[in-house]
């Protein structure tokens, strides 16, 4: 069906992408932020665990002579980014499909890359947030003391290799229903955290963890955190190896997810 | 599009908005795919089974909208004409089912589209926000936009359509003016009561389609209903009780779907 009706003035045809990205992304980071359950636990949660399993530790040192605070709060760092991605894409993804606004927004002219990509800044903003108060928690009350630049490039590490978390966000986003995903997230991310060494360190854990715990994506993920103290057990391109391969591997399982209902819906 | 539920007015929606893909032949928005962002740019859509988030403004969200689009109203205009002023500040989540409606139809308009695409577009508005919409409806096709909207009520594409397009199981069975399509339709349901049990064949031969018989009870559809009355007093049916109504849509739609298929 066609329909002629010419434009008055000779504008553009489309609006501009980068305004489109501004736009959405502060709807977005509004959006969140009030949403208590999630603009809390995202800052709260990591807060409190390092106060239960990091903080009795903050003046204990490693053998090889590392700030075992320092290491903790890395550790708990790589946890806080995971969390972020998981449960904002895991969340976010499987309550927008309950609302259906992805219906509508499928309609306008927005595409659906702008979209995708103003749910990363948004979600690397809070991951950013949830960093700064959690490392300054640490600092300040803790007395954990490292240069300024370590912290940064531990900022730096662990959002730049954040990626393989927000495919996985995105598969369970796809694969829940809005009830479901919230549990299935927590089910997924908190042994997986535990398992990796994220909560204390790998030694202390009993030795099948410690065996199965190389061939975890957030094992590998913790190392960038540890990496930034030079306190990291493997080399970085190996830890990058491993957490590429697990990106593809979530991201195929997100997209299978996604052409899956695609063609459920719009057939 | 005029048709009863199930008929597949949202399924030509869809497909017009590049939301489903033909299984066969091809849908053109513009002379453009309608995935194309050029010609997105120059629709707005109002869809039945969607929703948006619950934590922003009413505000808010036809500011992002309006970004989507290249020469969009102002927000005060477009939320003038969908009648929510005075909900400006609300959020989202604490809108009435109607008023809801009403922040569907603004996100539609807010982008200052050529053509307008409603599905279903009355549906849980109240009499006065229906009216508001009749008028922003008349303002808007004034201004040469073209609307394409949905609905399964005659009385609602006659006050607002130029051209009615009726479908029914996927098929248009009539693509007329309003005024042709009452011409063609039954305008007039009779309903009677005999004094007896009517006998088969009792009623054939009448300028009316016979919509059921259930021993001594009958009803008809007629555009002439008094030619019909005439005829049965001639024949010396005896009438307990007689109703002479207009005839609802839903019965108008089976004769023109039985006409349909006398024809194939």
């Amino acid at each position: 069906m066609t329909a002629s009706a010419p434009r008055p003035a000779a504008g553009p045809d489309v609006a501009p992408l980068g305004r489109m990205l501004w736009a959405q992304t502060w709807s977005e980071l509004r959006i969140r932020w009030r949403i208590p359950a999630f603009s809390l636990t995202i800052v709260a949660l990591p807060v409190l665990f390092f106060t239960f399993f990091g903080l009795p530790y903050a003046k204990h040192t490693l053998p090889d002579g590392t700030s075992l605070g320092a290491y903790l709060l890395a550790s708990f760092a790589a946890y806080s980014v995971g969390s972020v991605m998981v449960f904002g894409f895991g969340i976010g993804v499987a309550t927008e499909r309950g609302l259906k606004v992805d219906v509508l927004m499928r309609a306008t002219p927005l595409p659906p890359y702008i979209a995708i990509l103003a749910k990363v800044l948004n979600a690397l903003a809070y991951a950013l947030l949830s960093l700064v108060i959690l490392i300054g928690y640490g600092i300040v009350v803790g007395g954990i003391r490292q240069d300024l630049t370590v912290w940064l490039d531990m900022i730096v590490r662990l959002l730049a290799g954040s990626v393989p978390f927000i495919a996985l966000g995105f598969a369970i986003g796809y694969l829940c229903g809005p009830n479901v995903a919230p549990a299935v997230a927590n089910l997924v991310y908190l042994p997986l955290s535990f398992a990796s060494g994220l909560f204390m360190p790998l030694s202390q854990l009993p030795g099948f963890v410690r065996g199965i715990a190389p061939y975890l994506p957030a094992y590998h993920y913790g190392q960038l955190g540890w990496s930034a103290l030079g306190a990291n057990t493997e080399r970085l391109p190996v830890s990058l190896a491993w957490l590429t391969g697990y990106t593809l591997l979530f991201l195929a399982i997100a997209v299978r997810a996604y052409r899956q209902e695609e063609s459920r819906k719009f057939g | 599009m005029l048709g009863p539920n199930g008929a597949g007015k949202t399924t030509s929606i869809s497909l017009m908005l590049g939301l489903r893909q033909p299984t066969a032949g091809r849908a053109r928005l513009f002379g453009l795919p309608p995935t194309d962002r050029r010609a997105r740019s120059r629709c707005g859509v109002m869809l039945q089974e969607s929703g948006t988030t619950s934590v922003l403004t009413v505000r808010e969200i036809v500011d992002v909208f309006r970004v989507y689009y290249p020469a969009p109203l102002p927000a005060e205009r477009a939320l003038s004409m969908a009648g929510l002023t005075e909900q400006a500040g609300a959020r989202v989540g604490t809108l009435s089912g109607g008023q809801r409606q009403r922040l569907y139809f603004a996100l539609a308009i807010c982008g200052d589209p050529d053509i307008l695409f409603l599905d279903e577009p009355t549906v849980g508005m109240d009499v006065e926000a229906r009216r508001a919409f009749t008028a922003s409806i008349h303002t808007l096709s004034g201004t040469g936009k073209t609307i394409v909207f949905t609905t399964h009520y005659l009385r609602e594409a006659e006050e607002l359509a130029r051209r009615i397009i009726v479908i029914d199981r996927g098929a248009v069975i009539a693509d007329a003016s309003p005024q042709e399509l009452k011409a063609r339709v039954p305008g007039k349901k009779i309903t009677l009561v005999a004094g007896r049990p009517f006998a088969p064949g009792e009623l054939d031969g009448l300028p009316a389609r016979v919509l059921h018989v259930v021993g001594e009870r009958a009803s008809l559809l007629s555009n002439e209903p008094a030619a019909v009355l005439r005829e049965l007093f001639r024949r010396g049916v005896d009438m307990v009780d007689l109703e002479v109504t207009g005839a609802d849509l839903e019965e108008a739609f089976l004769a023109l779907t039985r006409r349909s298929e006398d024809a194939a």
